[in-house]
């Protein structure tokens, strides 16, 4: 087997927040705390979770828009969290990024001309004037926008079009791997389908592997091949799509899966409710962190952090209920 | 005769680029008790229509017309002094942001007592207690402390439900719930929807619902009306609907969104798109509004608006082509 194209080896990322006078006394929000999974070359792997639950932070890490408190993130063999700032350069083109909200990440003052062949130029990646042109005006085609919209800036497109812009200024860079991070949310239905089967059809031409950061399940089902559901800066399961979606194990995936609506009148459904809000961050509870809101919970759960241990082929869950109830 | 009753509303705004139609002609009614859910994407005009029906739209540079009758009343006929008198009392509302509609300097226990000291008449001692009894309702523990607590103090839950109590305080007749849950997770706002339901059960209000969440839709509406660019396109009971959409925009937007699950029941395929964008508003639109983005427009859509006409039981749509009583593909 060859390598992953990712790997995340136990990644932290504690914020400090300074209170008192002078900043003195130092608390930490745990926003990821000791996270581990792969991507392999071609796969969507979807990282859920609700807000709060770090999964962003851990999209950041690694693009490395910050540096990391341990642990360590490996591209296709290369540690990218320590590296020197050279070698990042390189590292950078590889993995690219489509944010949320599609209009803050534009700049208004660039053309979409400029926006495109800004990262192209970066990685030295035309030859000429005339093969930065060729591939700005493919790049149009790719996400299906008109080529005379090069001349345009990002205010006069639609929020579906600007996402395509930030999608294409993606490509540019030619990556292996795109962080999305929640870059369908913001978008109503019948936009967010024309940009679900673009990302798909993108992953399928160019091969990319996709980090799908989301809270919408269903999208993800629809886009993804493994799901990592996050709770509290920990994974609590990890298990391609068909496991996740038919045979959840731990009781948070449940809970997240049995709370979505259906879109069918009168469909026969038990909600899990879970009681109360996800705890702070910043202190989370001892033993395991879904403890206070667990409907099974037990005395162990209390006092003891449960590790990730394979459940079945390929599906991973970090709960102590030894009988876990298979739904 | 129903408690809620629209007919022909009008809300235009003038705008640098024009007057902009964002709520063209739409009417509709509501029951006692029933729910109606708006459902329609951003620009459609469901909030508009919303905070129309609440006289909230400042004016100018907006404009309503047309006419809203509340429980035999005009509201469109009304002095402000009148209509503030059925604000909070007799129609309430329910906003998408829970951050930014609690009065962040007052603490939440004074937020619910206003309403219930200006429209019932109470003392501040009978308010606080009823207070304490709203946030009890709503599910909140600890009301005593929570009741002298300030918004930032709750998470963004607590703060939905907090509005809850502010907008059940008085048991109006009518709730408005403009995107109740799309600021919530998926965890919390299963909660929310099901206190929603538990309350309309106690307490008997109507409620419109405005949501573009058709998981939400199916959930809790017993009626729903389709908004597309400002115009209402369809309307059916809630398993109507989902069972034989009849509007191309409808059956678009249904087919649009993926299901959960349909990965294991092999249903899985590939997302129907609606090509295109909604039509700019502030440009007149002669024939159908829908006719820029629907496959089945021909010279007849482009050139004459379809009325609304009856397709099935309780069931209306607007459009040239879908056949009365036909199944939709």
């Amino acid at each position: 087997m060859s390598p992953p194209l990712l790997q995340v080896n136990d990644l932290k990322k504690h914020f400090p927040i300074n209170k008192g006078l002078f900043g003195r006394q130092t608390e930490f929000v745990y926003a990821v705390d000791g996270v581990s999974f792969e991507i392999a070359r071609g796969e969507t792997l979807s990282l859920v979770g609700e807000s709060g639950c770090g999964k962003s932070t851990v999209g950041r890490a690694i693009l490395r828009l910050f540096d990391i408190t341990s642990g360590q993130v490996i591209l296709d063999g290369q540690r990218i969290d320590d590296a020197h700032p050279s070698t990042m350069r390189q590292m950078r083109r590889r993995v690219q990024v489509v944010f949320q909200d599609p209009f803050s990440s534009l700049n208004p003052r660039m053309r979409v001309r400029d926006i495109l062949a800004e990262p192209i130029r970066n990685f030295g990646l035309a030859k000429s004037k005339e093969d930065l042109e060729v591939r700005v005006t493919e790049l149009m085609d790719t996400v299906r926008l008109p080529r005379e919209a090069l001349n345009r800036r990002p205010h006069e497109f639609s929020g579906g079009q600007r996402q395509r812009i930030g999608i294409a200024r993606a490509l540019a860079a030619e990556p292996e791997l795109i962080v999305c991070d929640e870059a369908v949310s913001a978008l109503d239905v019948s936009v967010k389908a024309q940009v679900v089967n673009l990302l798909q059809d993108l992953q399928q031409k160019f091969g990319l592997a996709l980090l799908f950061i989301s809270h919408d399940l269903a999208i993800v089902e629809h886009m993804t091949h493994r799901v990592a559901v996050m709770y509290l800066g920990k994974i609590v399961e990890v298990a391609p799509r068909r496991e996740i979606f038919a045979a959840p194990r731990h009781p948070y995936t449940k809970a997240l899966l049995s709370a979505v609506p259906l879109p069918e009148p009168g469909a026969q459904r038990n909600p899990i409710i879970l009681g109360g809000d996800v705890p702070s961050p910043i202190n989370p509870p001892k033993g395991c962190r879904f403890h206070t809101r667990c409907p099974f919970v037990f005395d162990r759960c209390r006092t003891e952090e449960p590790t990730l241990r394979a459940v079945g082929d390929e599906q991973w869950v970090a709960c102590h209920l030894d009988a876990l109830p298979v739904s | 005769m129903a408690l809620l009753e629209v007919e022909n509303l009008q809300t235009h705004f003038r705008t640098p680029g024009g007057i902009n139609r964002a709520v063209d002609g739409v009417s509709f009614h509501v029951n006692e008790g029933e729910t109606l859910a708006i459902v329609g994407e951003s620009g459609c005009g469901k909030s508009v229509t919303s905070m129309s029906l609440m006289r909230l739209v400042p004016e100018p540079p907006g404009r309503i017309a047309g006419s809203i009758r509340f429980a035999g009343k005009d509201l469109l006929k009304l002095s402000d002094r009148e209509m503030r008198a059925i604000r909070g009392n007799d129609i309430s509302m329910i906003f998408q942001e829970p951050m930014t509609s609690l009065n962040p300097v007052l603490t939440v226990g004074r937020q619910i007592r206003e309403t219930l000291m200006i429209h019932q008449g109470l003392d501040k001692q009978a308010a606080e207690a009823h207070a304490i009894e709203m946030l009890t309702l709503v599910g909140i523990p600890e009301p005593k402390r929570r009741v002298r607590e300030y918004p930032h103090q709750l998470s963004g839950g607590m703060r939905q439900r907090v509005m809850i109590a502010v907008a059940l305080a008085c048991n109006p007749k009518l709730l408005i719930a403009d995107e109740p849950t799309t600021a919530l997770d998926v965890t919390i706002q299963a909660q929310i929807l099901k206190l929603m339901l538990d309350l309309k059960r106690r307490v008997g209000a109507a409620i419109i619902l405005i949501t573009h969440d058709l998981g939400v839709v199916a959930e809790i509406a017993e009626r729903v009306m389709v908004m597309y660019a400002g115009r209402k396109v369809e309307e059916a009971p809630v398993a109507e609907l989902f069972r034989s959409p009849r509007h191309p925009y409808t059956q678009g937007l249904l087919g649009a969104v993926p299901k959960l699950g349909s990965s294991l029941a092999g249903t899985a395929t590939r997302l129907a798109e609606i090509p295109g964008q909604v039509p700019d508003l502030r440009k007149p639109i002669t024939g159908c509004v829908f006719a820029g983005r629907c496959a089945l427009a021909t010279d007849l859509c482009r050139q004459y608006a379809p009325g609304l006409e009856e397709k099935g039981p309780r069931h209306i749509a607007a459009c040239h082509y879908a056949a009365k009583g036909a199944i939709a593909a």
